[in-house]
């Protein structure tokens, strides 16, 4: 009885996922048009489940990025090539960093190596 | 829909496979390479029959304390931690020593290794220990070293023999490449290397490390890219055991004449492998945390003979009862 418990459990918790992720979908386009303006001012990146979304963003020179963590675990923010890396972000907190000049900038979690993103700057 | 409803039945098995082994008090032994499981009652009615079991090294791993977590997942880390300690502190016979196989703390902050420290005096024994990628946060790991890692390595590295057993603790959280593992790192291989060349065939080898030495699911990054060079230096070896934490949970594989283990954690269960959209903290319900959270009894009654792993809950479940 308690492993079924746990699957019931189990079913909840991808439920629920489930749910935010299609509750928060109208945000996410919102993002995409505002990014598809590109227009300098600030831009966000979400960590939510272990990954950065969007996963790849492009933004105008001198756009500042934030990325805000809302996952229950810490997380940082770390350049590929040494351009940028956050302190420890943990839930709900944020790192911002302004991109001064056109490129293209590789991050990830270096706490958890998995969690890759990109900033496209135009 | 439709796939998702054709997966199910399978999803539930796989899952069920996986979280039987979490708060469940089970005996591994590793005897010429096979690792047998047996019911604890079933051990403790053949102890019981043989008498006291003989003497021999004991030891217990604990894993993943996060000091410093207050998420819903356990907003008590520091109660779960002491209630590890009252276990272990509690065993009829006490283990030689304590390996902590890594996050330590949640955040790297002074007062959390500084909690640790001190929730960890209370044990009566000596206690080994190896990072977890929360440890290194902040100034490359400096403060975890300050504290722990004195007359270690590298990142933290070191080796000990004890009873004829020798102990190797392992760094795979630190210089982590982007899309990639956990890593140990060309330095601390070569060190690795040199470490066991010394070391007779027949000598029992126990690693410990945090993240876990062989692939379990890469997709949350559970497994070290380089492990595979690390363990080549071990193959000579007649008996090998790897002793992991990172996942929150007890998983096992045998391969060859290597036996790995991982551990559960004493602040807060992760969903097995591909059960969740990540791998993050857990909330279980406030009753069934004290069962999804444990330690490990490790155990060799004689070198020559083979070593046996008890995952212990804080909390034992129905008829799953605990060996001191």
């Amino acid at each position: 009885m308690m492993m079924k418990r746990v699957y019931l459990a189990s079913v909840a918790v991808v439920l629920v996922a489930a749910t935010v992720l299609l509750a928060r979908s109208p945000s996410v386009s919102a993002n995409a048009q505002r990014q598809a303006a590109a227009a300098p001012g600030v831009n966000d990146v979400k960590i939510d489940n272990f990954s950065f979304g969007p996963g790849t963003l492009s933004v105008a020179a001198g756009t500042t990025v934030t990325w805000t963590n809302r996952d229950d675990i810490t997380h940082n923010v770390v350049s590929t090539d040494g351009v940028f890396k956050s302190k420890v972000v943990d839930t709900d907190e944020n790192f911002s960093y302004t991109f001064a000049k056109p490129g293209t900038f590789s991050y990830f979690c270096s706490i958890h190596p998995k969690m890759i993103g990109k900033i496209v700057v135009q | 829909v439709s796939i998702f409803d054709d997966q199910k039945e399978l999803d539930r098995r796989g899952f069920l496979h996986c979280m039987a082994w979490v708060g469940t008090a089970a005996v591994w032994t590793l005897s010429g390479g096979v690792l047998k499981g047996t019911p604890i009652e079933q051990v403790a009615r053949g102890a019981a029959a043989k008498g006291r079991m003989p003497a021999g090294l004991r030891f217990v791993q604990i894993s993943d304390s996060h000091i410093g977590f207050d998420k819903p997942a356990n907003p008590d880390v520091t109660e779960t931690l002491r209630a590890a300690i009252a276990k272990i502190n509690g065993a009829s016979e006490p283990p030689a020593f304590v390996l902590h196989t890594g996050d330590l703390t949640h955040l790297s902050k002074p007062a959390e290794f500084d909690t640790l420290q001190q929730i960890l005096t209370e044990l009566k024994v000596p206690v080994f220990y190896v990072p977890g990628e929360h440890d290194v946060l902040e100034d490359d790991g400096k403060s975890y070293l300050e504290r722990f890692g004195k007359s270690t390595k590298g990142a933290g590295w070191h080796s000990f023999d004890h009873s004829g057993v020798h102990f190797i603790g392992l760094v795979n959280v630190v210089n982590l490449k982007a899309g990639g593992l956990g890593s140990l790192g060309a330095e601390q291989l070569a060190w690795l290397e040199r470490d066991v060349k010394r070391l007779k065939s027949s000598t029992p080898i126990v690693v410990f490390a945090h993240i876990p030495l062989w692939s379990i699911y890469p997709e949350w990054g559970w497994g070290t890219d380089d492990s595979a060079q690390a363990l080549s230096y071990l193959k000579r070896f007649g008996s090998v055991s790897v002793l992991n934490g990172h996942i929150h949970q007890v998983m096992q594989k045998v391969e060859g004449h290597i036996t790995f283990h991982t551990a559960m954690s004493t602040a807060f269960p992760q969903p097995a492998p591909g059960m969740a959209p990540s791998p993050g903290p857990m909330k279980v319900e406030a009753n069934r945390l004290k069962k999804v959270l444990g330690i490990a009894r490790v155990s060799f009654h004689d070198v020559r003979h083979p070593i046996a792993v008890t995952d212990v809950a804080l909390e034992e479940s129905g008829q799953a009862m605990a060996i001191g």
